[in-house]
């Protein structure tokens, strides 16, 4: 087994580069998405769509590289960790890929219609789950416990913007039922980064997974 | 980046002066001890083999030791039914407790000691005799005075070996294959009916099949007996046992649960030598 350790090395750095690859991936798709949406532009939108095929072939990638090294190399303790967090981030960082597409496949439904409102915390929220990530992410690759805590302190403020926006939007439905339609796109948008701040979250709990061994639940 | 990081974090893991022994736990076993090993020393003339180790012992549970060769694993194993007293040379202080009496105090007798904790070594070792009198010497020299074809039948079938030779017990011992061989070792161990089964690397020498067999029946044994042994391999510790204790350099570096020993070690040095990083 000693004689072993340089392959899963390998093994383990190409899960990290993979990771960072899904990662960009994802918060670019994040990014147009929310561009697609302010600009109503459903061409954006398509590739958004499109390009969420990388990412979930990147996590059958990254699966099948935790099966291999599982298997042939039988990680411990740390090692094994680290290649469970990793499997498990990757979900994470897929849906949140899936994520994206939603609110892309929102900004194809609108259509090119006027908003019926400019769109302003929907960016702020993106924007907060975008830091998130990449905070998560950061904590991931520093193994840094304080940072992943301050991921779960984050997603207070999302979802306290995210019942913010609510509440706006359905007072817009209230006031004219013509809007209904739009105002429920925009809800199934806001529901989206919500989650896209959750999945932050959760990899944050692998990351103090990976550390300590230990699951503690963020998500509070 | 994961791999390195994982190297460097956590100072505070590195390994203590003090041992890390786990609080003991119920969940497998009596919740009894079958052996106590307090602040044992073993010597080989000048050389300081084991060094005060300290080892509690479940009963009905396996319990792994693992390190890398010259740790004192096997030394320390030997201890426990006094296999070391024929080493010329060999010094052991410290106490081993077996229901709450040292092995080593003055008047006990080595031999009935080894009745109550048997062992089963590296290499099958069966003697040129039949498979039957290999199960069946033991018990005779020991004065069995019971059934001893039901003896020899119940330790076959203990031992997962009665159903491959029953039709050949007056065969050669020395007919069988290796696997079978270290099963009919087992099998006479068994039939002296111990407590306490001390196993040095009983698999090492087999191919994967016999060595899973042997695993199997570890774990069907434990039921009835308590088993300590002594393996290289570490996924074998991994899959068979129910508690590992680490040894390095003659010194007891962490013992706890397998589980934990092999997720989530509390000591660097369990961690580096489990995970292949030296060793």
């Amino acid at each position: 087994m000693q004689l072993h350790r340089s392959i899963l090395e390998s093994n383990l750095q190409e899960l990290q580069s993979k990771l960072q690859e899904m990662a960009r991936l994802s918060l670019d798709g994040l990014e147009q998405a929310i561009e697609s949406l302010k600009r109503g532009d459903t061409a954006l939108a398509g590739r958004v769509i499109a390009g969420d095929d990388k990412i979930n072939q990147l996590e059958v990638d990254i699966e099948q590289t935790v099966v291999v090294t599982i298997a042939t190399q039988q990680p411990a303790a740390g090692d094994l960790r680290a290649i469970i967090a990793a499997l498990q981030i990757a979900t994470e960082l897929e849906r949140i890929g899936d994520h994206a597409a939603s609110i892309a496949k929102v900004t194809i439904r609108i259509g090119g219609e006027k908003l019926m409102k400019p769109l302003i915390d929907i960016p702020r929220m993106a924007t907060n789950g975008k830091d998130m990530l990449m905070k998560s992410l950061k904590a991931y690759e520093d193994q840094d416990s304080i940072l992943a805590h301050e991921v779960a302190a984050d997603d207070e403020d999302m979802d306290l913007l995210n019942n913010q926006i609510i509440r706006e939007l359905l007072a817009y439905m209230v006031e004219d039922p013509a809007k209904i339609t739009q105002g429920s796109n925009l809800l199934w948008v806001t529901h989206n980064l919500e989650r896209i701040g959750d999945r932050a979250t959760n990899i944050a709990e692998r990351v103090l997974f990976m550390k300590t061994g230990e699951t503690l639940d963020l998500n509070r | 980046m994961v791999a390195n990081t994982m190297t460097t974090e956590a100072p505070q893991r590195i390994a203590t002066a003090k041992p890390v022994v786990a609080e003991r736990t119920e969940k497998t076993g009596t919740g009894r001890l079958a052996l106590d090993a307090q602040d044992v020393h073993v010597y080989y003339d000048t050389f300081h083999a084991v060094k005060g180790i300290s080892l509690p012992i479940h009963e009905k549970e396996i319990t792994a030791l693992i390190g890398p060769s010259g740790c004192g694993k096997s030394t320390l194993l030997r201890c426990f039914n006094r296999m070391n007293d024929v080493v010329s040379g060999v010094r052991i202080e410290g106490q081993i407790l077996y229901k709450n009496q040292d092995i080593y105090a003055a008047g006990v007798d080595p031999v009935a000691v080894r009745r109550r904790i048997g062992m089963v070594f590296q290499k099958p070792n069966p003697f040129p005799k039949s498979i039957y009198n290999n199960v069946a010497w033991g018990a005779k020299i020991n004065g069995y005075k019971g059934n001893m074809d039901e003896l020899v039948e119940k330790s076959l079938r203990q031992a997962a070996l009665w159903d491959e030779v029953k039709d050949k017990l007056q065969q050669s011992g020395l007919s069988l294959s290796g696997g079978q061989q270290q099963r009919l070792c087992i099998a006479r161990t068994l039939a002296i009916q111990p407590d306490v089964i001390l196993m040095d690397e009983p698999a090492s020498a087999l191919d994967p099949i016999a060595s899973s067999k042997i695993e199997e029946l570890m774990l069907e044994l434990k039921k009835d007996y308590t088993i300590v042994v002594v393996t290289h391999n570490m996924q074998q510790a991994a899959r068979v046992s129910d508690r590992t204790a680490l040894l390095w350099l003659g010194e007891l570096v962490e013992y706890d649960e397998t589980q934990t020993i092999f997720t989530n070690p509390s000591q660097q040095k369990t961690e580096d030598y489990i995970t292949g990083r030296h060793g």
